[in-house]
């Protein structure tokens, strides 16, 4: 059999390897989803006014980003940020840059189908009241539309808490390379790659059961 | 000067005319009703008056102030119109004194307090104070117009636009609606009505325009069309006759809508 032996883990082990690795996964997470929310509204904004010269930039940005695999772009930032500043960025902050970079074409697309999921008379109303663009878009359209969207941005960031793991491509030290060098210091890579598993099971498994709840909580009364 | 003055207007999509010389004009404490069938382009007339749908031939006046002139500043514009729509609009993420404060607050820059005793102050008037911590949507449609017009009222307007008040209402609603809007009018406010109801028309209109293909096709004071109610001893409905001759004289080919306007 597996002969499975989980001893080795203590409190010291999982503090001294695991936990450096848990909290840059996190604050990859939560950067990455606040960063790429704030950037991702203001492309959806752009791909949806009116005026050419913010449609196509953004347009172009949003399917350039999703039509590369992430490992590509974690690599490729790593690499070509150094030639082209003449100094390495070190492989977290580029990680949290590019994490944020990439995930904002996502969660433009679905704040994009947030804001057009509210009636165009709401925004007349802002008008008529006498709003400007920006007031209308930031007290009316956005809260609601952020509203109706909260399912989906916040899957989106369980799935970034999972691809947080393809830092391993430039060797950032994130939850699971904590796993695998515990596992190699102790010579015991099957459990601990079964615990990682179990960890980041437990971790996303509970944000959608939050996801659940928030939904819940703030939903608009209709 | 009066309060609105529309000037030759005309509009297009694509090729479609939407409105066409389009001239008319509301004088301060006026109440004017315009009608006509669906796709006469009333509700479209109504939106241009404050710049929410653009126009591309003509003037329109608010206040002395020119609509469509690149330099005019609609946002300010607007705040002094007060609108209230179809499917009344108020916001669902706010609760009912919030909808009444927010554009008090953002755009005339009054403070919290002061926004919300307005609110209250005009909740009180409609006869919804009860309702005040409530959302939108556990309001009747009948509860939910009258906010909207306490929501336009809020910003103490010079004048106010209705369009099709009470067409997303249930029937036994309407009336509630229609009694704050009678109250508007009798207290001086100069109102622009796109409306079906000829009742109120009769009560407190002092004109009523009749639109159809984008025209103003009649344009008659309230003893001209009235009268002909009286001699039918019908309410409620509109004078066909007078309508379908202007219209021959016109002579526009024009489809039978006479049950449209008739309630």
């Amino acid at each position: 059999m597996l002969n499975l032996d989980f001893a080795f883990l203590t409190p010291g082990v999982v503090s001294s390897y695991i936990a450096k690795g848990f909290f840059f996964s996190l604050q990859l997470t939560v950067v990455a989803m606040l960063g790429g929310i704030m950037l991702g509204t203001i492309l959806a904004l752009m791909r949806l006014s009116s005026k050419s010269w913010l449609v196509i930039p953004a347009a172009a940005y949003v399917n350039t980003m999703r039509s590369i695999p992430l490992v590509m772009v974690i690599l490729w930032f790593f690499l070509l940020i150094p030639l082209l500043t003449g100094r390495p960025l070190g492989a977290e902050m580029s990680a949290i840059i590019t994490f944020t970079l990439f995930e904002a074409a996502y969660f433009s697309e679905i704040m994009r189908a947030g804001i057009q999921s509210i009636p165009k008379g709401q925004v007349a109303a802002g008008y008529a009241l006498g709003m400007t663009y920006g007031q209308t878009m930031r007290e009316i359209v956005l809260p609601q539309a952020f509203r109706n969207m909260l399912p989906v941005l916040l899957t989106q960031t369980i799935i970034l808490f999972q691809d947080t793991s393809l830092v391993y491509a430039i060797g950032a030290y994130d939850l699971l390379k904590g796993f695998e060098i515990a596992g190699k210091n102790f010579n015991r890579p099957v459990e601990t790659y079964l615990v990682a598993a179990a960890v980041y099971f437990i971790i996303c498994f509970s944000l959608s059961m939050l996801v659940k709840v928030l939904q819940q909580r703030i939903a608009i009364i209709r | 000067m009066p309060m609105i003055e529309i000037k030759n207007v005309g509009k297009w999509y694509g090729d479609f005319n939407v409105l066409a010389e389009c001239t008319t004009k509301v004088e301060k404490g006026e109440v004017i009703v315009v009608c006509g069938p669906s796709g006469s382009g009333k509700s479209t007339l109504i939106k241009c008056v404050n710049g929410l749908e653009p126009f591309q031939k003509g003037e329109i006046l608010v206040n002395g102030t020119s609509v469509g002139a690149p330099g005019t500043n609609l946002s300010k514009l607007r705040s002094h119109v007060g609108m209230v729509f179809q499917h009344f609009e108020l916001f669902p993420h706010m609760s009912i004194t919030e909808n009444l404060a927010i554009g008090q607050i953002k755009v005339l820059g009054r403070s919290k307090d002061e926004a919300i005793d307005k609110g209250m102050k005009l909740l009180e008037r409609v006869g919804l104070k009860a309702h005040a911590q409530k959302f939108p949507g556990q309001l009747s449609g009948g509860q939910q117009q009258r906010v909207a017009i306490a929501r336009a009222l809020a910003m103490n307007p010079i004048c106010m636009l209705f369009d099709e008040p009470t067409s997303a209402l249930d029937p036994e609603m309407i009336n509630e609606v229609l009694d704050v809007m009678v109250e508007l009018a009798k207290e001086g406010m100069t109102m622009m009505c796109v409306t079906h109801e000829m009742g109120f028309a009769r009560k407190v209109a002092n004109r009523v325009i009749f639109m159809d293909q984008g025209r103003i096709v009649e344009d008659a004071n309230k003893e001209e069309f009235s009268a002909p109610h009286a001699r039918s001893g019908r309410n409620n409905s509109w004078p066909r006759s007078s309508i379908t001759e202007q219209h021959r004289s016109a002579k526009v080919q024009r489809p039978d809508y006479s049950g449209l306007c008739t309630l």
